[in-house]
């Protein structure tokens, strides 16, 4: 096995070993992202320099016997994470040239674990798209099938960690945004909780629904990288005070006493039927392994697409006022008055996906409206908060299809921006209320396309999630992803 | 209709942003049809609802008022897309 072909804890334990070194590791990843990334298009920037001195550091560190948990591993940051002198475009023309003079919390946990940073992954533009397709510096193929999409937004994240080129990565996911890209590339992903980890240098698109979460090739992986990320800090208000645990102890837990919650409305029509062999072939496993498989309504989930988009539309219409031209990004020079200055260069920098979400977002606040849909919208996500209560009474854990479909080829739906919402509406709702979510691959397609299973748990139970993953990885024992690229 | 294209214009305004006219035309009939398709809501009794604004009922987050850290001048302007080295400058106002 080459060494960019292994897992986190693989790669640890070789170079406990002593069998390669942290810079021969990033190395083999580097030629990979060299030989492979023109035609995947994972990357938007690559920093080898950076990365080679990081992995020279790892190596010193590792000699000293000061081994962090991620001592010398190769990972990719989506482009919406600040990395300090290292471009930061959130797949957008209005930061083609933005350099952030800090780094985000969690890359700053990252590099202080030892953790090498490869570069910068694609990404839909400001985290608006579920393909990666509105990303403004080249769209991302899907590993196993070239022209499919990878889905999206951590579209780069998702492709870049199964085709091999890093070990791991981190995305964010706002309505499925980590969990769908997983799922459609056939990797490991993780939402946590809202509050489990510090949004501080993650570019805001929703405020209330953001959060940060690692992707990666295996549940073990997940947990490791899940420790390293998950802290309170200060710098996010929104972080809750916590105590992190060990995410690592969880996974050889078994499933003795765990209920498993079925949700019914996730079922029903529209869902591909490969899709639903596979789920359905999950749950089996999970009740052989000694779950108690329990039936569960969450009678909301028709409204959540709805309640979804004018929420996070409004949120976002806030969050990207601050794109004016003044004191970063791109600016448009021809303007002579402040307010023409402002205007051309939004309407420059920004794409059609992310105007139309500021615009629907701008009337759904806008005076006369804002009762019948922004407040609206946020009293049926308390309705659909009252949902998971009830069901986690009566369960733990949920499980589920992560996406209706899987992997669709680029360029379908592209012009039809409700359809495209609606592919998000198993994802979605975990974000409105706040709880973790998982996707988990659970087997191919006819055609070997990837599709994960989603298990959805209570807030601050991750370790649940990971606790099942891992029964699920191991039981399902898949054949690694036959890539095309 | 649920939104008319002289409504998208004012929209457009608020947001600062401009749309041709054609893009004007095109997003009028995207808006209308994500408009048509969240008055879904409507079909939810939500008189006695609380609104959720924030998962966890989290107030104000307050600190020490004590100088801490923080980034230098310099690099504060250093992306600015135009600066004097002092202040960030804009197309002048008055």
């Amino acid at each position: 096995m080459k060494p960019y072909e292994l897992t986190i804890a693989q790669a640890e334990k070789k170079m406990a070993d002593g069998e390669f070194t942290a810079v021969e590791l990033t190395e083999s990843c580097l030629d990979r992202i060299e030989k492979i990334d023109k035609k995947l298009q994972a990357f938007i920037t690559v920093d080898r320099e950076g990365a080679l001195s990081q992995a020279i550091a790892a190596d010193k560190e590792r000699s000293a016997g000061r081994v962090g948990a991620l001592c010398g591993i190769p990972l990719s940051i989506k482009d919406l994470l600040s990395t300090k002198n290292v471009k930061t475009t959130c797949g957008s023309k209005i930061l083609e040239n933005y350099i952030p003079p800090y780094d985000a919390t969690v890359v700053d946990r990252i590099r202080k674990e030892g953790g090498v940073i490869l570069g910068k992954v694609a990404m839909d533009e400001f985290a608006m798209g579920s393909t990666s397709e509105t990303c403004a510096f080249g769209v991302p193929q899907n590993p196993v099938k070239s022209g499919y999409v990878t889905g999206g937004s951590s579209g780069g994240s998702a492709a870049s960690v199964a085709s091999l080129e890093c070990l791991g990565s981190l995305g964010s996911d706002t309505g499925g945004s980590i969990r769908q890209p997983a799922s459609l590339c056939g990797v490991v992903g993780m939402k946590p909780t809202y509050g489990r980890v510090s949004r501080f240098g993650l570019t805001a698109f929703a405020s209330s629904l953001d959060q940060v979460g690692p992707l990666s090739r295996s549940v073990t992986d997940c947990a490791t990288l899940m420790n390293v990320i998950s802290a309170y800090d200060k710098k996010d208000s929104t972080s809750v005070r916590k105590a992190t645990p060990d995410f690592t102890l969880s996974l050889k837990k078994g499933l003795d006493g765990v209920r498993v919650g079925i949700p019914l409305e996730y079922f029903k029509q529209g869902l591909d039927p490969e899709v639903e062999r596979v789920v359905q072939n999950g749950i089996e496993v999970l009740g052989r392994g000694g779950a108690e498989l329990v039936d569960i309504s969450l009678p909301h989930t028709e409204y959540c697409v709805a309640s979804y988009y004018l929420i996070a539309s409004s949120e976002a219409s806030s969050n990207l006022a601050r794109y004016d031209g003044v004191i970063y990004g791109y600016r448009d020079q021809q303007a002579d008055s402040l307010l023409d200055m402002y205007k051309q260069t939004r309407s420059k920098g920004f794409g059609a996906e992310v105007k139309r979400r500021i615009l629907i977002g701008t009337y759904a606040l806008s005076s006369g409206y804002y009762d019948a849909y922004y407040k609206k919208a946020s009293q049926v996500r308390t309705l659909i908060l009252g949902d998971y209560k009830k069901a986690f009474e009566r369960c733990d854990i949920l499980i589920s299809p992560v996406t209706p479909t899987p992997a669709w080829k680029m360029g379908e739906n592209s012009d039809d921006p409700l359809a495209m919402y609606l592919s998000d509406i198993l994802t979605i709702s975990a974000n409105l209320a706040g709880v973790p979510g998982m996707s988990v691959p659970g087997g191919v397609t006819g055609e070997g396309l990837p599709v994960g299973i989603q298990l959805q748990g209570n807030h601050f139970r991750e370790e649940q999630l990971i606790q099942t993953a891992y029964h699920l990885e191991q039981e399902l024992n898949l054949q690694p992803l036959l890539l095309d690229i | 209709m649920n939104i008319t294209k002289k409504e998208v214009e004012h929209v457009t305004n608020l947001a600062r942003l401009t749309l041709s006219d054609e893009d004007l035309d095109i997003m009028t009939g995207q808006l209308d049809t994500i408009l048509s398709y969240v008055d879904k809501l409507g079909e939810l009794d939500t008189g006695k609802v609380e609104p959720t604004t924030h998962v966890f009922s989290v107030t104000n987050a307050f600190r020490e008022d004590r100088v801490t850290e923080s980034l230098s001048r310099e690099e504060s302007l250093a992306n600015a897309p135009l600066q004097n080295g002092e202040s960030f400058q804009v197309p002048k106002i008055i």
